[in-house]
């Protein structure tokens, strides 16, 4: 369940400096926040790739250019080979609507509480797979249900009748119905209680495993990341800070960013320590921001270097070439050990 | 099987059909608040004299066949106008013009409110921005006065007339509603959902937006049957309706002309003037009570008489 | 226990009036806070903890009701007084802070003005007093008081979170309550907050009572822990102890629940099933659908809370005497559609 998946293969979906601006500010004072900053990562098949960060680190942007609710400032997105900017006709946009579908956070507000449970998913399946006969799509629908561990029955419920983690699961439900090859999951387990998460987890696992569909899995929990992802990516302020397989990244954190989340993270089992150098402070809003590193204000191990020029994500020199874990630090990047904060 | 946490459903329980549940539902919640109770009796009190207005009043409303400024008696419930009519029969029979008013201008207004309010909402951009104008124009200027001159143009005109021109000028109130309404749901993960679906701009609107609106719409439609009843009576009132319409404004309207009060003939104002009252009562009333049932925050906070708690010293 | 505690619950009980019956959130809870002590109370959704604490500092509103027990702080039964009796200890020894600061601050007054309304609410008056106490208070939790001018939405999520508890700190009570104080920060501001926390503890020596969801939160900072479920208490006892050796099976169900960033991974399975709906209370044990050690006598029998090695459990797995006999008939894993 929590093996790691087999070696990531041909990539899937890939972003080319991908950015996304937004303008903010009235008539007197146009000023532009920067949401997403050059991003460039792949998902492979049959991997869950975690993006973890804090608010306002652009991970919940990415996903929403990922399912095109938003376009890209620049920068572009490609899918299967092909870029996301030729998906114009109608039928285009439905295709990869079902192929790169998009389960929310909010199991409350996701589902539209005047209709059935099987709403969505019947209307999923319409849209998305027209030869379908209406008892065709009753049966899949229900099997659909079954695969994520709802009864069928609960086709019929209301969604005021169902729990937190139940909804959560219609979720997944409506977006396993179109066949998916990625699914692009917005914290979906962030709202629910801790001894339900670990069945969604799990629930996540099983379909990269059985159905083999890779996952964007889009948390702030990096412990939950590390349960069930195979990669692991580091947003901060808008931009990369490290990314690289899961376990890789956890035993070895280059960025010092990483280093201040990981000894931030609450751990039970762990002995009880205060950290001497404890950080107060937040990511920021980047509004016009100035080159250099975005973490320089909180980073202890500032060079010059990092006041003047935006750090490039690229692989470790020094070291030997770690596959596939790169860091956008100039301090890692002379290879220098980075120790910045303890955990 | 897990039992949610917000039901008290066993699991034996055998499911209910959509409709009956709803109806069920809301004949328990107006049995359950008075002020729909009260509202709802006298609601169906008057849309049953506009059905059967024959079976209730035995005399024509418009013969004037009998005795003029006769007082009550068994004859004539209410007694009869200036011109011989029975006040009763004018009052029974006045219902249906009076309800056929309400119901249309309901109606109208409300399917013209929610298509501009709704649309303003999930559209937005110059979409929203023309429909705003629109609206807001029309917000702008006072209603009675503009309804006056509207009709005083059309040289006063029948009970078509006076739906159309009610209708015309007042959706702009509820479409300012329905859109400020709709725009909170606008960034619901639920239609956001939709979209990232696949579905069509149109199809959200009718199917995933409008069902969740629907106490705000109903309540749109009470709101707007009342102030038609109040606006036609109004407008009948002072002349601008057609006179020969047998109605509860054009009873007030002949009677003034006959100084009614003046003359000792107090029954000629007061039946149809306490019939409007009612009637606006009874969409007020049924009004609130559906605010109340939708919106559970408004409800009346039940006094608890805590039991005194054993002190212990 | 040297000194007398601080608060001393005892038998507590809330009920909710509703249409649909009336919900028991709290279910007879007891428990004592010594001074200077840091109580965590920990519980998912539905538990009861946030109806507990609004029970305590005496903030009930209908439809919620008190049914029953003792809130005596330094000696004093609070229940059943009145406003007037109450605003001697309301922030002056007991203070409260909120879950969300957006939420319990007036946006359309300065952080400076909202201090000011609460110490002239009780009874400091003079204007360069309140301006030297509201700048300390600010000092205290790490803000610079230049910001006493500042509105709400001018500060970041975790500033405003501090400001709350600069706010509880005017006249450095005896006590604080706080629930879930840290919910809506993001994992570095929550661990700089719970440090400040501690800090402020420390030097002035208050107790705190602190609700959260978040059990792995609380593990480093609390002296004692206390898991609600379903409106009971199901263990209390020192915070180490609870950790170390969780008796209680939904304890242990949730500790297995964290998925852990260091050692090796492994499967996990959380708790699946729901709460039970406390309209209709069942009889026996209320975990026993999600138990995975429940025998049959649990179905029948409601466990009371029995102490073990200095904690309380409220498991018959515990009972003095007790000589559990897993059940062979049914299989814990079946009916247990997941949640």
């Amino acid at each position: 369940m929590t093996e790691r998946g087999p070696e990531p293969s041909p990539e899937l979906l890939r972003t080319d400096h991908l950015t996304r601006h937004f303008k903010i500010g009235g008539a007197l004072s146009r000023r532009t926040l920067h949401a997403v900053d050059d991003v460039n990562f792949s998902i492979g098949q049959r991997e869950i790739v975690a993006l973890a960060g804090e608010s306002g680190s652009g991970k919940s942007t990415i996903a929403r250019l990922l399912a095109q609710i938003y376009e890209p400032t620049s920068g572009a997105i490609t899918y299967e080979g092909k870029p996301l900017s030729a998906i114009r006709s109608r039928r285009d946009r439905l295709r990869y609507s079902g192929q790169v579908p998009m389960v929310f956070q909010d199991p409350f507000a996701s589902i539209n509480p005047v209709f059935r449970v099987s709403h969505g998913v019947l209307r999923s399946l319409k849209l998305h797979r027209p030869e379908l006969t209406a008892r065709q799509r009753e049966a899949e629908a229900a099997r659909v249900f079954e695969v994520v561990g709802l009864d069928a029955e609960m086709l019929q419920r209301y969604p005021y009748e169902l729990s937190g983690g139940q909804r959560q699961r219609v979720g997944f439900a409506q977006a396993l119905v179109t066949r998916p090859k990625l699914i692009l999951a917005d914290e979906p387990v962030s709202m629910l209680d801790v001894s339900i998460r670990i069945g969604l987890l799990n629930l996540m696992a099983k379909l990269r495993d059985e159905e083999g569909v890779s996952i964007l899995y889009i948390t702030h929990d990096i412990a939950s990341a590390r349960y069930v992802a195979d990669r692991l990516i580091v947003m901060y302020a808008g931009q990369i800070a490290e990314s690289g397989p899961i376990e890789e990244v956890l035993a070895n954190p280059r960025h010092p960013y990483t280093q201040l989340l990981l000894s931030a993270v609450p751990d039970p089992r762990a002995e009880p320590s205060v950290a001497a150098e404890i950080d107060h402070g937040e990511p920021p809003r980047v509004i016009d921001p100035s080159p250099g590193c975005r973490f320089r204000w909180r980073c202890p191990l500032t060079i010059e270097k990092c006041e003047q020029v935006t750090p490039v994500l690229s692989q470790l020199i020094a070291d030997q070439p770690l596959p596939g874990h790169e860091v956008a630090c100039h301090v890692a990047q002379t290879g220098a050990e980075v120790k910045a904060f303890s955990s | 099987m897990s039992l949610p946490v917000s039901l008290g459903r066993p699991a034996s329980e055998p499911r209910r059909l959509p409709g009956s549940g709803a109806l069920h539902r809301i004949g328990r919640a107006v049995r359950s608040n008075r002020k729909a109770t009260v509202g709802a009796v006298l609601f169906v009190i008057f849309f049953l004299a506009a059905l059967f207005p024959g079976l209730i009043a035995k005399d024509s409303p418009t013969e004037d066949a009998y005795l003029p400024k006769l007082g009550l008696s068994t004859a004539h419930l209410l007694g009869t106008t200036a011109y011989g009519q029975d006040m009763w029969a004018q009052v029974v029979w006045g219902t249906r013009n009076v309800m056929i008013i309400a119901f249309a201008v309901g109606l109208g207004t409300t399917a013209i409110a929610v298509l501009i309010g709704v649309a303003a909402a999930y559209l937005g951009g110059a979409w929203d921005g023309g429909l705003n104008v629109l609206t807001d124009v029309l917000l702008v200027i006072p209603l009675f006065p503009m309804l006056i001159v509207i009709t005083a143009y059309l040289h006063s005109g029948g009970t078509l007339v006076l739906i159309v021109v009610i209708t015309a000028v007042s959706w702009s109130y509820t479409a300012r509603q329905l859109r400020a309404q709709a725009l909170t749901l606008r960034s619901r993960d639920f239609l956001e959902a939709a979209r990232v679906r696949g579905e069509r701009k149109l199809y959200i609107i009718v199917v995933e937006v409008i069902p969740t609106m629907t106490s705000l719409i109903v309540a749109s439609f009470l709101t707007n049957a009342l102030y038609a009843v109040l606006f036609a009576s109004s407008l009948q009132f002072i002349g601008l309706g057609d006179p020969n319409t047998v109605s509860w404004g054009t009873m007030l309207y002949w009677a003034q002309n006959n100084a009614a009060l003046q003359t000792g003939q107090p029954m000629w104002v007061l039946a149809p003037g306490v019939c409007i009252a009612a009637l606006g009562a009874a969409f007020a009333l049924l009004y609130y009570a559906f605010d109340e049932i939708g919106n559970p925050a408004l409800r009346p906070v039940r006094k608890i008489r805590a039991p005194k708690t054993r002190g212990q010293a | 226990m040297t000194d007398p505690p601080v608060l001393e619950v005892s038998r507590l009980s809330v009920e909710y009036i509703l249409d649909r019956g009336t919900v028991r959130a709290v279910d007879d809870v007891s428990f004592t806070v010594g001074p200077g002590e840091f109580l965590g109370i920990v519980g998912e959704s539905g538990c009861g903890k946030s109806t507990l604490l609004f029970a305590v500092a005496q903030l009930l509103a209908p439809p919620a009701r008190l049914a029953g027990g003792t809130v005596r702080f330094n000696g004093t039964n609070l229940v059943g007084l009145t406003d007037k009796q109450l605003s001697v200890v309301r922030w002056r020894q007991l203070s409260v802070v909120m879950q969300s600061a957006m939420n319990a601050l007036n946006p359309v007054k300065s952080i400076g003005a909202q201090f000011k309304d609460a110490l002239q609410a009780h009874g400091t008056t003079g204007k360069e007093e309140i301006h030297t106490r509201s700048a300390e208070v600010l000092r205290m939790v790490g803000i610079d008081p230049v910001h006493l001018h500042s509105y709400p939405h001018q500060l970041s999520g975790g500033m405003r979170q501090r400001s709350m508890i600069a706010m509880a700190m005017l006249f450095t009570p005896e006590l604080v309550i706080m629930d879930e104080p840290t919910s809506a920060l993001d994992v570095v501001a929550q661990r700089s907050l719970m440090v400040q926390i501690k800090e402020l503890q420390d030097r002035y020596g208050f107790a705190v009572i602190f609700v959260t969801h978040d059990m792995s939160l609380i593990s480093h900072f609390s002296d004692r822990l206390m898991v609600m479920y379903a409106g009971q208490v199901s263990e209390l006892g020192a915070t180490r102890s609870v950790f170390d050796e969780p008796r209680h099976p939904y304890t242990q169900g949730l500790l297995e629940a964290f998925p852990s960033i260091r050692g090796p991974r492994k499967p996990l399975k959380g708790i699946p099933g729901s709460p039970p709906n406390l309209v209709l209370i069942p009889s026996g044990c209320r975990f026993y659908p999600r138990c995975p050690r429940r025998w049959d006598q649990c179905k029948e029998q409601a466990p009371g809370l029995y102490e073990r090695d200095g904690s309380l459990v409220r498991c018959l797995l515990f009972e003095d005497g007790a000589k559990p006999v897993p059940s062979t008939a049914d299989d814990p894993a079946a009916d247990r559609s997941p949640a």
